[in-house]
């Protein structure tokens, strides 16, 4: 995570189920404690409006990316046929959009559906050589991991602790970058 | 949130498993050793493939008259096996699209296998075009290039430019739709690796995933647009392929109800490529606890409906036939049935129309041998479908002069064999380097689709049966 700056300290509270830490991250909010990040082997619906995430403007860089496909498709068809080698094909005159309608849509399509995992995979800093900060590597198997930042919280670690422990947290360890 | 146990549904995932289980069964046979089984056939799939592959390079050295192509019959297998293999890789993304935006929970535990089943079905489809245009280093030519001629562009008014742009685009969608499903999955397996050659292998394509819960709400938003818009692109991907046909003046071909007939036909013969794939699988890995009897009878009753619409096609093709008062397409169907092409006609009628009837039966929708045989039947009956559209229409024309028969040749039914080749070779790849059920998503339906709910999360001892309903905890 770029937010991770070098020999960060955090305490990581391990939970064994998703309602549990769902609970557990209003209840450790509640305490005043902040939260770096929560891990899951799964999505848990409600978790991200838990954390307090924005919401994901994910939808709005779709519809861009869509209307540069059906931009694209048009002038592409426009240019081909009206302008550089107009054609008049089964008596439809040289630019007939109706007939361009599958083009564009396929580009469209694709124009989206590419721009929009490209967004995805830069906004979440995803790639082939990416090395991921894992806070513990059962978050991919069974387990759901809080990460707290310690230097980004006033209470002390043993505090966190307790509150993390009274949460439900199955144990809490230590990690560092 | 809570999750309700429901009294009247089935379980979709049996043998009370635990989030820990789920990822045990599943990368068990990515870690282990590849089985007997597996190895024996992908060698003789990778056989296959060598031979078949052999003579498809013979079919472009010699040029396509090694085909039992003539003047009349322009078209036969190359077009018949590229619409078949394109029909059956529509399952894959109806069951991971449509079914995900009805929210229907089963679709977890074939959804991954489906999805790789289209992309190799897309290939083995693409390999058909690009076999029949007889120069595979021209293929570019029909891409929206200028030509070396000049600026002459490709025919954007025509259907086979529009089936370049929902084929390529189609695959392309797909191939990234089931890339970003593996991300979870490839992420679990990088952290459970022991050696370093699997960890940095799994590590590349997993993308530096760790499951924070920013990335999995933009995860899941991603999903759900992509699954928005793969939900039509599947849909005019198989309408497109029908107007090849239904464009054209050919009786028989120009028919107004061929889109929507191509789609249901597409995934008619799709599920039931599904259905054959995944009884293997299931068996093979002992997937039975995630592959259960609950999801080859929902798929069978997918089956059941396209394949009656399909049959409703095909009478509505013979009634407007008649009704229009066209003799060339009263006697394009009459020929169907009753022509030297006769057996094809019936064959594709008792396959498709009459045995998935059987299916209406809960006990042989149940049964995995059943199930197994009717999906192989409705996949010979697809095949002739194609079969009987292309060839039936194309060898009697509106010139009794250039009637003529097709006859395969030994190479068109060894580029078909190629197909399979390469079909069954990609796909066991696949099933030993590749989790084959989606482990994140199945780990979301444990709670309110198991058998019981596993004792870890719920706080019921393991063995022990939940009465439903049950709720557990509100997080809300």
């Amino acid at each position: 995570m770029s937010d991770v700056t070098n020999n960060s300290k955090f305490l990581v509270g391990i939970y064994d189920d998703d309602d549990v830490v769902l609970h557990a991250v209003k209840e450790v909010k509640t305490a005043g404690v902040r939260i770096h990040e929560v891990y899951t082997p799964f999505p848990i619906h409600g978790l991200d409006v838990a954390l307090g995430h924005p919401r994901t403007r994910l939808g709005i860089a779709a519809f861009l990316f869509g209307l540069s496909g059906t931009i694209t498709a048009l002038t592409l068809t426009a240019y081909t046929e009206s302008f550089d080698w107009p054609m008049i094909v089964g008596g439809k005159d040289s630019y007939s959009p109706i007939v361009y309608v599958p083009v564009i849509f396929e580009l469209t399509v694709l124009f989206c559906a590419l721009g929009m995992v490209g967004t995805f995979l830069v906004s979440n800093g995803l790639g082939p050589t990416v090395k991921p900060l894992m806070y513990d590597l059962r978050t991919t198997d069974n387990k759901f991991a809080m990460a707290i930042d310690l230097s980004k919280n006033s209470l002390g670690e043993g505090d966190i602790e307790r509150i993390l422990k009274n949460s439900g947290a199955a144990e809490v360890n230590i990690k560092q970058f | 949130m809570s999750h309700v146990t429901s009294a009247v549904r089935t379980p979709l995932v049996t043998g009370g498993k635990t989030y820990a289980d789920v990822t045990e069964d599943i990368s068990r046979q990515v870690e282990g050793r590849p089985t007997r089984e597996w190895t024996i056939a992908f060698t003789i799939s990778v056989i296959v493939l060598i031979y078949g592959f052999a003579c498809v390079f013979w079919t472009w050295w010699e040029g396509l008259g090694v085909w039992g192509l003539n003047k009349t019959v322009g078209w036969a297998w190359d077009i018949t096996n590229f619409v078949w293999w394109v029909g059956i890789g529509h399952a894959g993304t109806l069951i991971s699209a449509i079914l995900l935006l009805f929210r229907q929970k089963w679709r977890t535990a074939v959804n991954r296998s489906a999805e790789a089943m289209t992309i190799f079905a897309v290939i083995c489809a693409a390999s058909f075009i690009i076999m029949h245009m007889g120069r595979p280093w021209l293929a570019y030519w029909a891409l929206p290039l200028p030509n070396t001629f000049g600026s002459l562009w490709v025919n954007f008014k025509s259907p086979l430019v529009w089936d370049v742009f929902a084929i390529s685009t189609y695959f392309t969608v797909s191939l990234v739709f089931w890339y970003m499903g593996l991300l979870p999955d490839l992420a679990t397996i990088r952290d459970r690796a022991r050696s370093k050659v699997s960890r940095y292998i799994y590590g590349a394509f997993s993308l530096g995933w760790n499951g924070s819960a920013k990335t999995w709400a933009r995860y899941e938003y991603m999903s759900l647009i992509l699954a928005g818009l793969s939900t039509p692109l599947v849909l005019s991907v198989h309408t497109i392929v029908s107007m090849d046909f239904a464009t054209s003046v050919i009786p028989g071909w120009h028919t107004t109800i061929f889109p929507p007939y191509f789609v249901a036909g597409a995934i008619f013969s799709g599920f039931a490529m599904v259905q054959n794939l995944m009884l293997i699988i299931r068996v093979v890995f002992k997937l039975e606890d995630y592959i259960t009897v609950e999801h080859i009878e929902s798929m069978n009753k997918i089956i059941t409906l396209t394949g009656s619409i399909v049959g409703v096609a095909y009478l509505t093709e013979f009634f407007i036939a008649w009704y229009s008062g066209v003799e060339f397409e009263s006697y394009a169907f009459i020929n169907r049935a009753t022509g030297p092409y006769w057996w094809a006609y019936w064959a594709m009628m008792t396959c498709n129309v009459i045995s998935p009837q059987l299916f209406w039966s809960r006990a042989i929708r149940r049964s995995v041998v059943w199930t197994f045989t009717l999906s192989v039947v409705v996949n010979i009956g697809m095949w002739f479908e194609r079969f009987v559209i292309i060839v039936t229409s194309l060898h009697r024309d509106y010139l009794p002069s250039s009637w003529a028969m097709f006859h395969p040749t030994l190479f068109d039914i060894s580029d078909y064999i190629f197909s399979f080749g390469l079909f069954f070779t990609l796909f066991l790849l696949f099933s030993k380097f590749l989790p084959v059920v989606n482990m994140a998503e199945v780990k979301t339906i444990i709670k309110s689709s198991s058998e019981k709910l596993p004792a870890s999360v719920s706080g019921v001892a393991k063995g022990e049966r939940v009465t439903s309903p049950t709720f557990n905890k509100s997080a809300e």
